[in-house]
């Protein structure tokens, strides 16, 4: 048995329609059926958030939730944040600052930083530690992803 | 992934209505930070998954009416830890939403959900029985309110009956001067389950509520009106007794993973102090609350 349902969504700032599998998750379908390998498979219980996506502006672990619960709603991907293939700041501010080591978190860490920064341009150590605790760093790289979002905010305040 | 079939009602009668036909092969999902993990590892085998999210009536709201405040049944953690009047009246309710894992589940999981899964360790267990709240339920019999410490029976095991579903949380607001905290026990800072969830309100009139979970198949109330423990000048030698009888009915699990049962009985008495001080200062604290 398996139920397919047509489901609209903006992804990453396109009006996309697709048809999709209704038990599979919304990372089943980014990874495996779009083939937007940024967003990891990990724990798929949502402890590490290698898969965060923003979903509305809010993160979301896209492993917790059915691609069919994303039917008319924005999301977005890591994919979706350099412009014009230029990397954004928040991008840039991880490799200045050598935030990214193996490098699996990192896509989850940068939309969970995007996502703090968009709420709040100036946030402080703590409020980072808070917004960035669902996203697991197994290199323990967290000093530098902690300056690299203080610095890419610093850089869009500019 | 466990196969399912997806329905996605647009009222609450048509919620009922399949939920009432399927009974126990339905499962509800609402955030599915639970649901998903349990149907990827198939300790949850539903042949139907029903979407509570179009529904009008259920649409995240927080508001006050009547002289209580409604969360509807949509509505997520990360509503109720930024929402100005749960944390001018429902501290304890903030302060345990606040620290339900990750700003992604938070972003995800509801209130409703929380309770429907009736987890022990659930974070706004003991706050909800502190704050008093009743749980509105729709059903093939139309609407029911049953209070919080009617509604959890064991882990997944509520006394919803076939075909009803909760439509929102309500809390009284409270007619005296309260203080209420929540204060939990972790095996480290950050996201965890909690070993012991302890919520504590303090109101004027000398009546201490305490709830605990996490230590036994449901979280539980207790209620003092000898206004011991309310007097904030009364030594917590004085306040012992009452307490320990409070404590009384707590039964941890020698099989969980998080902590022995010893070292929860140890910790539950000093969350039972701490959680009793804080909410004593914030009745009497004035700009503390």
């Amino acid at each position: 048995m398996s139920e397919r349902t047509s489901i609209d969504v903006r992804l990453n700032g396109r009006p996309r329609q697709l048809d999709v599998i209704v038990h599979h998750t919304l990372l089943e379908v980014l990874r495996d059926q779009l083939g937007l390998t940024g967003s990891k498979e990990c724990c798929v219980v949502g402890e590490c958030g290698a898969c965060t996506v923003i979903v509305d502006g809010r993160t979301v672990n896209s492993c917790l939730m059915l691609a069919v619960e994303a039917d008319g709603h924005d999301i977005r991907t890591v994919e979706g944040l350099a412009r014009g293939g230029e990397l954004d700041e928040l991008q840039q501010a991880f490799l200045d600052k050598g935030a990214t080591q193996c490098g699996f978190c990192i896509p989850g860490q940068l939309m969970s930083a995007e996502a703090l920064l968009e709420r709040n341009a100036d946030p402080t150590v703590d409020e980072i530690h808070e917004a960035l605790a669902g996203n697991l760093c197994r290199c323990a790289g967290y000093e530098q992803i902690t300056d690299a979002v203080l610095a890419a905010a610093e850089a869009r305040r500019r | 992934m466990h196969p399912f079939r997806y329905a996605r009602p647009d009222s609450l009668a048509e919620a009922v209505r399949l939920l009432d036909e399927h009974g126990p092969r339905a499962q509800i999902i609402a955030g599915g930070t639970d649901l998903v993990i349990g149907l990827r590892d198939r300790t949850i085998e539903p042949d139907v998954v029903i979407d509570l999210k179009r529904i009008p009536d259920l649409a995240p709201r927080i508001r006050l009416v009547d002289g209580r405040l409604s969360i509807s049944a949509g509505t997520v953690m990360s509503d109720i830890e930024s929402d100005a009047a749960i944390a001018e009246h429902f501290l304890a309710l903030a302060e345990s939403a606040a620290v339900v894992g990750s700003v992604q589940i938070r972003n995800r999981a509801t209130l409703a959900g929380n309770i429907c899964n009736a987890s022990p360790a659930a974070d706004t267990a003991p706050p909800l029985l502190v704050h008093r709240a009743e749980v509105v339920a729709f059903g093939p019999d139309g609407t029911r309110r049953i209070p919080i410490c009617e509604f959890f029976v064991r882990s997944r095991q509520t006394t919803l009956r076939r075909g009803e579903l909760v439509t929102a949380v309500e809390l009284p607001l409270p007619a005296v001067r309260t203080g209420d905290s929540y204060v939990r026990l972790t095996r480290r800072r950050g996201t965890d389950l909690a070993s012991i969830t302890m919520g504590c309100a303090v109101d004027a009139s000398g009546t201490t509520l305490l709830a605990y979970g996490s230590v036994g198949p449901k979280p539980l109330l207790f209620s003092d009106d000898s206004g011991v423990l309310a007097d904030a000048a009364v030594p917590d030698e004085a306040k012992t007794p009452i307490l320990e009888t409070m404590l009384a009915e707590a039964s941890p699990s020698a099989r969980s993973v998080r902590a022995s049962p010893e070292y929860r009985l140890a910790m539950l008495r000093v969350l039972a102090v701490r959680a009793l001080h804080s909410a004593l200062r914030r009745r009497d604290g004035g700009q503390a609350r």
